[in-house]
């Protein structure tokens, strides 16, 4: 019996022992932080599986300089000091090569000084507000210039000259707003109001008698979450829709646009890099092979294009590096460029891409139809020049 | 600010107020009568949110528009029978132990917010007002929506119909019984425990009953109670714990303060001018606007 269980021992260390050899030649590790749970998941579990979803294409291709990826998922669990535990313990424990995770700007500033302090590489794929350029991090989401201010080009463009801004109270439609206002001094069009909403709020009641006393031409919302239900709801209540007085949002993708209700959001507009919708090829390869392993009817936004196109674009950073160090990976990841769903992107020297951007109409299922795209790509600019002068990338 | 702007702060005033009237109503009941701090509370606004989206799935197809009839009934009788169970499981061991009570209710909010979650998905249901609710009323420049008004007016139903529950029915009076002096109600043959626990069950089912109206206006998802439960604890504070008719009052005077204070300043700094006036105001009067003499207040 004792020389029975000394064989099984020793045959189960022997395996262990090649298992683990193998791991170090054949693989490498990558972190996926995003919240699993809290008030976040919603959105970014879906971005998660698209990070997942490039990783397991790429290892059914051969990996990454032969290695296989091997992915060390964490929880942020929508609290942002646990962003920073997680990052930590990706980078200092499981030795991770690069990181794709994060959705607030809140969660990425509590992890920013964790990969600054550990020479780590993070890649985050959500639009965001800018006034932020750490060589630790790849933005990959667009810059204000890649979204709001696209956007008020365009509604400009359409004579909308009087504008109403709402947001959530928070730092990105904050921040946003506050370039927007820059902006629409310059174009010497008219800013008709502006107003916050405590996150989650659901009483319109207020901002809507504000919005009907200004008369604006458009209303551009930063509205985040839930209260985007509340809007549109009290909105239509009130004898609004979009022929009358149009809204173009910036937190509203087909995923959003499905849990709102398409009733409700017939017609208005949204502003991105991404829809579900682009034609491209590699955007139906992508589509489809979400598909086949969420369900057919998962809706994809701008966020999960670009975590899922960021896998890829790390892999071709590696492989021109031919290295896997976090540093000669972000100095080899300038200047690649791909034909991603996204259409062509190509990385520019502060580390965000460069990316077109298209406006679409709400319609049928929550899809979008692009009506308007920028001319060509568009160059990231992280500081505003109105808004923040003087202060560009180290 | 022009009259039009005015008059349709007016008409936010009362559209708020009769928001916050049935957030509170039913927790009017549970902490104003009972003395419990239910924590759970806007969970039951939740559940009848979610009852009033099955009503609409189940009945909407038979009934036509007409679902929103049905969803009353169900979101009355499902938050009362919740209510009732979790009376009976929970509240009922801990009567007189407050702390322990805001503790296991918490937790039950969580516990509902979770199940919520399981059953129908963290993104909320899509719940549409009957095309009937869909129009306006204009009144001169000022647009009066339909389903505004269908909030105001069941505000009004619900509280004439508590009033007269509480004041006119023979479960009323002995409701105002036991919460003078519980002892010497028993003690007349009341049936105490009974008692409570269709006092919690009536004020879980009223939330629920409120639940449809909010469900018009604001989303249904598994966080939305925690958007009110705030808002109804200040209406009955400010009201006078115990007083259903100072909870009416207080609701239409934070609605008005707050429909002013959004108008005159910003909608991100109304909530903190309304947070200071009440702070202010409770050191002026602690005991609420029409306070009540009980004895069992008096111990608490």
């Amino acid at each position: 019996m004792s020389k029975l269980r000394s064989v099984c021992t020793t045959t189960l260390s022997l395996v262990l022992a090649a298992a683990s050899t193998a791991s170090a030649q054949g693989t490498v590790k990558v972190g996926v932080l995003h919240s699993l749970t809290g008030t976040m998941a919603i959105s970014e579990i879906t971005v998660a599986n698209a990070a997942q979803l490039a990783i397991d294409e790429i290892n059914a291709a051969g990996g990454v300089m032969g290695r296989k990826i091997v992915v060390v998922k964490e929880d942020g669990a929508s609290d942002w000091p646990t962003f920073a535990t997680k990052a930590e313990k990706l980078l200092t424990q499981d030795k991770v090569a690069t990181v794709f995770g994060g959705w607030t700007s809140a969660s990425r500033k509590s992890m920013l000084p964790v990969f600054e302090k550990n020479g780590g590489l993070l890649f985050y794929p959500v639009q965001f507000e800018g006034n932020e350029c750490s060589p630790n991090i790849i933005y990959t989401g667009a810059q204000p210039n890649q979204q709001a201010l696209p956007a008020l080009e365009w509604a400009l463009g359409k004579g909308y000259k009087k504008i109403f801004l709402l947001g959530s109270d928070y730092v990105y439609p904050r921040t946003a707003n506050l370039i927007l206002k820059k902006h629409i001094a310059a174009k010497k069009a008219t800013l008709s109001g502006e107003e916050y909403v405590a996150l989650g709020g659901t009483e319109f009641s207020s901002v809507i008698n504000k919005i009907k006393a200004a008369k604006p031409d458009v209303i551009i919302n930063t509205l985040n979450g839930d209260s985007n239900v509340s809007f549109f709801k009290q909105y239509q209540a009130a004898g609004y829709k979009a022929s009358t007085l149009p809204v173009i949002s910036f937190s509203i993708a087909e995923q959003e646009a499905q849990a709102i209700g398409t009733g409700l959001l017939n017609g208005q507009y949204a502003t991105w890099n991404y829809f579900q919708s682009l034609p491209n090829p590699a955007n139906r390869k992508f589509v489809a092979a979400y598909q086949k392993k969420y369900g057919k009817d998962a809706a994809i936004t701008d966020p999960m294009a670009h975590a899922y196109m960021d896998v890829y674009l790390w892999k071709a950073a590696v492989e021109k590096a031919k290295s896997f160090d976090p540093m000669a990976v972000r100095k080899a990841i300038v200047g690649i460029s791909m034909d991603s769903p996204l259409g062509k992107i190509t990385v520019a020297p502060n580390g965000s891409l460069t990316q077109a951007v298209y406006t679409g109409i709400s319609g049928a299922g929550g899809q979008f139809r692009v009506v308007a795209q920028s001319k060509g790509v568009v160059k990231p600019e992280p500081y505003d020049k109105l808004a923040f002068p003087g202060k560009t990338c180290p | 600010m022009d009259f039009t702007f005015i008059s349709g702060q007016l008409f936010t005033g009362l559209s708020v107020a009769s928001i916050l009237l049935l957030a509170a109503l039913g927790l009017a009941l549970s902490f104003g009568l009972m003395r419990v701090i239910n924590m759970a509370h806007g969970e039951f606004l939740m559940v009848g949110g979610y009852l009033t989206y099955l009503a609409a799935q189940w009945a909407g197809p038979t009934l036509g528009d007409a679902w929103l009839w049905a969803a009353f009934p169900l979101a009355f009788l499902g938050a009362a029978l919740l209510g009732a169970v979790m009376e009976f499981t929970v509240i009922r061991r801990l009567y007189g132990r407050p702390l322990d009570t805001l503790l296991a209710t918490f937790g039950i909010s969580l516990i509902l917010q979770q199940a919520a979650r399981q059953l129908f998905g963290s993104t909320g249901v899509p719940v549409t007002a009957p095309a009937w609710l869909g129009g306006a009323w204009q009144l001169g420049d000022v647009t009066l929506p339909f389903v505004r008004l269908f909030v105001i007016v069941l505000a009004a139903v619900v509280l004439a119909g508590m009033w007269w529950l509480l004041n006119r029915s023979r479960f009323g009076m002995h409701v105002r019984a036991v919460n003078q002096n519980r002892e010497m109600a028993a003690a007349l043959g009341v049936n105490t425990r009974s008692l409570d626990m269709l006092v919690f069950a009536l004020g879980a089912g009223i939330a629920g009953v409120a639940g449809v109206g909010l469900a018009l206006i604001a989303p249904v998802n598994p966080t939305v109670g925690a958007a009110y439960i705030v808002n109804a604890f200040l209406v009955v504070v400010v009201g006078g714990v115990g007083s259903v008719l100072g909870g009416a009052v207080a609701a239409v005077l934070l609605g008005f303060v707050t429909a002013l204070a959004e108008g005159f300043t910003s909608v991100s700094l109304a909530q903190a001018i309304l947070l200071v006036l009440v702070v202010a105001f409770l050191q002026w009067k602690p005991r609420g606007l029409i306070p009540t003499k009980s004895r069992a207040l008096e111990e608490a």
